[in-house]
């Protein structure tokens, strides 16, 4: 078992990469063994990310260098013997274990969800795209690279590009896909000019032996500091930071019920690279306050637009769209709290309980919205309608889906028992330190949720019943995949110090003590 | 089960017990109420010997929920429909203003300085 741990962190990429690119060939001899082999794929690539992550909580940072066998060998030593970190290294810690975890899970969940109803031809290109899709989060995730984690942002951009115009009916969804793949492109383009400067000050692309310069340096040069704004901007498009948010809403909206609740993952692999970038290779070298500021104030921003523009939604999925927009503002508020104090070294009670909140309120994210996505998937499968002036009634047929519905509103919404709240009261208390009127913001938005959550309840399931709609249920293994999420999420709700001890606390001390997955990699 | 907040602490377990105790005192009102009660007659609405419309018919549709509100923020959202113009050069524009703006804020002290 150890040695399949040692490689983990590269074969929960290889497996779905490899399973991808054989799928189609699969796909045309049976389309049985096709599911079975993205199945395995998918499941396998579960068991080892759970693993790795167990390990990594339990021991600390692991790190693999691909052809090489030891921690040594991240070094190339030069004929003058200077050395230097140029293999392709993956570095999983706490927070990059955190993040796999989510993205796994999440796509686990997804393909069960799949498997339910995407039977079309065309569905051999659905799962290649899928694998590759779970290939780009989980390579952004555990790369100590920065040019390997610019490949895999345009490997995940570009898999879910094509995936939200999987459905091409009336040609919105293409319209969505391109304006995706404009922004993520623009974006990408971005993040690699930032790139460049960073090699062109420091020579290097590993981003534990660049923090580690700028570490040593104390202070962050001119052509360092553009390229943080550039990844600051970049990255924030991506994980949808309002008011560069816009074509999030496009983007989820169209989209199958899966794939909009995998690209929530997607996009917190976005804010993961933004949190990598903030905490590891800047660190406290850079302006805190400033950049704490900052990100304080994208987050009320995407907060506030987030729950009014969702307000006025007469398509349900744009509507939870712009729901996951005020969510990625919880993140971010959280975040920039976080971050006010970590120049001074010690970090302050208040900042540390900010960043648990917002690092629990990532996973929590991707689980109520992704819940409530595959539930508006679910209606739409049966109703073939998205327009919440053409629904009615469908608590009378569809009660499984009505109860999961529920349980995500409630969620998503901040209401206790469940996981939304504890992620949310620790965020709550945390920034009230900070001001009271953001934390007032903060609690009034996610009343606000409720009430848009209750229209939609009120809109798609209340009320008599209507003919034109067939009275049954989703099918069952949508089904079960929602009641997965349901469980994750009311556990998480009822053990929240289960999950923040374990799983979360992990993920923040790496992010704040940097040190270990700077000194990791040696030479430069 | 407790989590601590940075003000306090937070324990599911306690709003458990109190939602299950909270419950069965309703339970038990609900279950002391008037026993004569017929369905039928009773539970259909008067007004004012006008006949009741189909529920169909007077159901609230999703367009209509929380007008009051939105009327009352009519200027707010005028604006942000504006902003929401769902054309590409626009999202481009904002990402490209945004990025300005971060420059300003973060590279411009360090230039002055």
């Amino acid at each position: 078992m150890n040695e399949w741990i040692t490689h983990a962190p590269i074969l929960i990429i290889a497996i779905p990469l490899f399973a991808a690119f054989l799928t189609p060939l699969v796909d045309r001899v049976s389309r049985r063994g096709r599911n079975a082999l993205v199945f395995i794929a998918v499941i396998l690539t579960l068991i080892l990310t759970l693993a790795l992550a167990k390990d990594v909580f339990d021991h600390g940072l692991r790190i693999y260098t691909l052809g090489g066998g030891s921690v040594d060998s991240t070094l190339v030593t030069l004929p003058s013997g200077y050395r230097l970190p140029v293999r392709i290294i993956l570095e999983v810690d706490g927070m990059s274990a955190f993040m796999v975890v989510i993205s796994v899970l999440i796509s686990f969940v997804g393909l069960l969800y799949s498997f339910s109803h995407i039977k079309e031809n065309g569905a051999g290109k659905y799962y290649t795209l899928f694998l590759l899709m779970l290939v780009g989060m989980l390579g952004m995730e555990v790369t100590g690279d920065l040019f390997n984690l610019f490949v895999f942002l345009e490997i995940l951009s570009i898999s879910s590009a094509a995936l939200i115009a999987f459905y091409a009916r009336g040609g919105k969804p293409v319209e969505a896909s391109i304006k995706y793949i404009v922004i993520s492109s623009l974006a990408a383009l971005f993040v690699l000019f930032a790139i460049g400067l960073l090699y062109g000050e420091y020579d290097l692309l590993n981003m534990g032996a660049i923090a580690k310069k700028i570490s040593l340096a104390g202070e962050i040069p001119f052509l360092a500091q553009i390229a943080f704004v550039l990844f600051l901007t970049s990255f924030a498009l991506k994980a949808g930071a309002a008011p560069m948010h816009m074509w999030l809403p496009d983007a989820y909206g169209e989209a199958p019920g899966a794939i909009s609740m995998v690209l929530v993952a997607a996009t917190q692999a976005s804010l993961y690279a933004l949190l990598r970038v903030c905490f590891t290779i800047y660190g406290a070298a850079m302006d805190t306050a400033v950049i704490g500021g900052i990100l304080i104030i994208l987050g009320l921003i995407s907060i506030f637009i987030g729950v009014t523009m969702a307000l006025i939604q007469i398509d349900m999925k744009r509507l939870i769209g712009y729901a996951a927009v005020a969510e990625i503002g919880y993140i971010l508020l959280a975040v920039g709290v976080g971050i006010f104090e970590l120049a001074k070294g010690e970090i302050s009670d208040y900042s540390m309980k900010a960043l648990q909140g917002g690092i629990f309120h990532i996973f929590n994210d991707v689980m109520d919205i992704g819940l409530l996505f595959l539930v508006v998937g679910a209606v739409m499968y049966v109703t073939k309608e998205s327009n919440l002036n053409k629904l009615g009634g469908l608590a009378h047929s569809m009660k499984y889906s009505s109860i999961f519905f529920i349980i995500g509103m409630a969620a998503v919404s901040g209401l206790p028992p469940l996981n939304g709240f504890a992620s949310k009261i620790l965020i709550y208390e945390s920034v009230y330190k900070v001001s009271p009127l953001i934390s007032i913001i903060a609690i009034l938005a996610s009343m606000l949720m409720l009430a848009i959550f209750v229209k939609i309840f009120h809109s798609v399931f209340m009320g008599p019943k209507l003919t034109e709609y067939e009275r049954k249920d989703a099918p069952r293994l949508m089904l079960c995949s929602m009641a997965i999420l349901a469980a994750i999420m009311i556990f998480f709700g009822l053990f929240p110090d289960f999950v923040v001890n374990n799983i979360v606390n992990p993920a923040v001390n790496a992010l704040v003590k940097n040190l270990p997955y700077i000194s990791a990699i040696g030479g430069a | 089960m407790t989590l601590n907040t940075y003000g306090g602490y937070w324990s599911p377990i306690v709003w458990v017990i109190a939602f299950v105790v909270a419950f069965l005192i309703v339970y038990i009102l609900w279950g002391m109420g008037e026993r004569k009660y017929k369905k039928g007659e009773q539970t259909k609405p008067f007004i004012s010997g006008t006949e009741e419309p189909s529920k169909q018919e007077v159901h609230v549709r999703g367009g209509n929920v929380y007008w009051g509100f939105t009327e009352a923020l009519k200027g707010y959202y005028n604006l942000m429909k504006k902003m929401h113009t769902g054309i590409i050069n626009d999202y481009v524009l904002w990402f490209i203003g945004i990025g300005a703006i971060l420059f300003l804020v973060i590279i411009l002290p360090e230039v002055i300085k």
